[in-house]
């Protein structure tokens, strides 16, 4: 059954990947400007060699014969060249991954820290005044948008990753603290109170373990949600990382540029939420 | 209706109201340069100041909050009728339809909402007259925000399609687009309200992050995102707390529509 449940999860990652690059191709070959190439203006070039490149354009003309050139190239490593900043993407993106990385995981930590370290004393202490606080300030956050508070850690000095961890917490708050509160309410974990354990225990070894694989879920999509906010913030906060890349890729329209990065995002997004089912799967599995 | 529900509407409907009153409170129009006052602080002429090319922010704000508040509306309504198209017959269909139909949702809720907001955003022109910017701004939240809902309305379908008055319709003969019409959309208008009353806030917040990344509405035209574009120039929060006007706003309004939703979204769990 998780054999099956990985092989289902690896097919839908390979056909995302076939179908994303195959809609990125064919807007790059639909995209305005695709046919001009400065290089057959180049004085240096002798007829024969513009001749060249003009069939090589011509033979792309095909969008199927396209995107199998794209992807023959896609697989030597070659993802094209950015119109906007001259560069090849591959390049481009081997240099601002790292930092983007290192802002949504630590993000992410972030924000998990204070998901789990607010749910799980809000649902421990089970004080109204407590719990209607922590619901306002969240409230509040989720009524911000991403942008402004990616503008407002500029000007407070504030660390990108922390804007990032602000931007998710409140979603992922509500969530967790909705499950957690379900799992409180649980006829054996009424009953394992009634019989007088402590409330650590109950916490840690009958609600966290029935939460745990929906909380593991959680996780999985909010790491669509820090790739989401790290548009906002590096753009605003001055980081050079791929969402200011994806960024300036839309101001400048930079198709080739803009659709690998969307395609590898998407990747990246189904890959978390593939991994976080499967381990939770694999924790119900263990549990049962 | 619980008191703050009620001062939720009673806020709604303020803002709507004095919004719509634009042209009356603020007769100049919101692109009309004051040159020798610009950067101005609040004065009497200028309640809010104005901003760095001399324009009155006062009536921007105005003019900016009826434009998000009337275009959200509209965008909701598409991304809502898309989602009952495609949600609702796919559930009402089942089958092959449905998992396709869900697989596309998939897809699209796999990407985040931003990254696929400015890709789509930059497959259009960018240098397009205001009035277009606004209408492909709000035409592409709207086209691309059906996706939760459709996977909502796809559920709720599938129940309808299998319960006993949708048996007995088809037995007496009713079939394809008049059972679906007749029968199943309108049951689904609870889910279908819920929706569009959820996607307002939603999609305010989405024109506010695309105005501020300077993929929103184009100038002159004010919206909520082009004046809150202005705090990148903010050097500290003290400095001119007048240009958090229109976030002070937002916040109102999107909370407001929270409160207001509290009991729709009990409607769609």
């Amino acid at each position: 059954m998780l054999g099956r449940k990985i092989a289902r999860h690896t097919l839908t990652l390979l056909v995302t990947a076939l179908l994303g690059g195959f809609l990125a191709a064919t807007l790059v070959r639909l995209a305005p400007g695709f046919d001009s190439d400065e290089a057959q203006l180049d004085p240096h070039l002798n007829s024969e060699s513009i001749q060249a490149l003009r069939a090589e354009r011509i033979e792309q003309h095909n969008i199927y014969r396209f995107y199998l050139h794209s992807l023959r190239r896609a697989a030597h490593g070659d993802l094209g060249t950015s119109i906007s900043l001259r560069q090849p993407v591959s390049e481009l993106l081997r240099q601002r991954i790292p930092l983007t990385v290192r802002l949504v995981a630590f993000g992410l930590l972030l924000s998990w820290a204070g998901v789990m370290g607010l749910a799980l004393s809000a649902a421990w202490l089970r004080v109204f005044a407590y719990d209607t606080l922590a619901t306002l300030i969240t409230g509040l956050l989720l009524c911000i948008p991403a942008a402004v508070l990616a503008l407002l850690s500029v000007l407070w000095s504030v660390p990108g990753a922390l804007a990032i961890g602000l931007i998710i917490f409140p979603r992922d708050y509500r969530y967790a603290r909705n499950l957690l509160a379900k799992a409180y309410g649980l006829p054996h974990i009424v009953a394992a109170r009634a019989k007088g354990l402590s409330e650590l225990r109950i916490l840690f070894w009958h609600v966290v373990p029935v939460a745990g694989p929906q909380l593991l879920a959680l996780a999985g999509v909010s790491v669509s949600l820090a790739v989401g906010a790290a548009i906002p913030v590096e753009a605003l906060c001055g980081l050079a990382g791929v969402g200011q890349l994806a960024w300036q890729a839309a101001l400048a329209r930079d198709l080739p540029l803009l659709m690998n990065i969307t395609v590898l995002v998407t990747l990246v997004t189904l890959l978390a939420n593939s991994g976080a089912d499967v381990i939770g799967y694999m924790w119900r599995d263990q549990r049962a | 209706m619980s008191f703050w529900r009620k001062l939720a509407c009673a806020v709604l409907l303020l803002v709507l109201g004095i919004s719509l009153a634009a042209n009356w409170l603020a007769p100049a129009g919101y692109a009309k340069q004051y040159r020798e006052a610009a950067g101005a602080p609040p004065s009497r002429q200028h309640w809010l100041g104005t901003d760095d090319i001399g324009r009155d922010r006062f009536a921007r704000v105005l003019y900016g909050t009826r434009i998000s508040l009337l275009l959200a509306p509209a965008a909701a309504l598409l991304s809502t009728l898309l989602a009952a198209v495609i949600g609702g017959l796919a559930g009402y269909l089942g089958g092959v339809w449905a998992r396709a139909a869900m697989a596309l949702t998939d897809l699209f809720l796999s990407l985040p909402w931003l990254f696929l907001l400015i890709t789509v955003r930059a497959m259009l022109p960018l240098n397009v007259s205001p009035v277009f910017s606004v209408l492909v701004t709000f035409f592409i939240l709207g086209m691309l925000g059906w996706t939760s809902a459709a996977r909502v309305l796809c559920s709720s379908a599938a129940t309808l399609r299998d319960s006993d008055f949708v048996k007995q319709a088809r037995a007496s003969g009713i079939r394809g687009a008049r059972l679906f019409c007749i029968h199943v959309l309108p049951n689904l208008k609870p889910v279908l309200y819920a929706q569009f009353w959820i996607s307002i806030p939603a999609f305010i917040l989405s024109e506010a992050n695309l105005g501020i990344l300077g993929l929103g509405v184009a100038e002159p035209l004010p919206s909520w995102g082009s004046l809150l574009k202005e705090l990148e120039g903010l050097v500290s929060v003290g400095e001119e707390p007048w240009k958090f006007v229109p976030l002070a706003l937002l916040v109102l309004v999107v909370t407001s529509f929270q409160l207001v939703l509290s009991k729709q979204d009990e409607v769609t769990a």
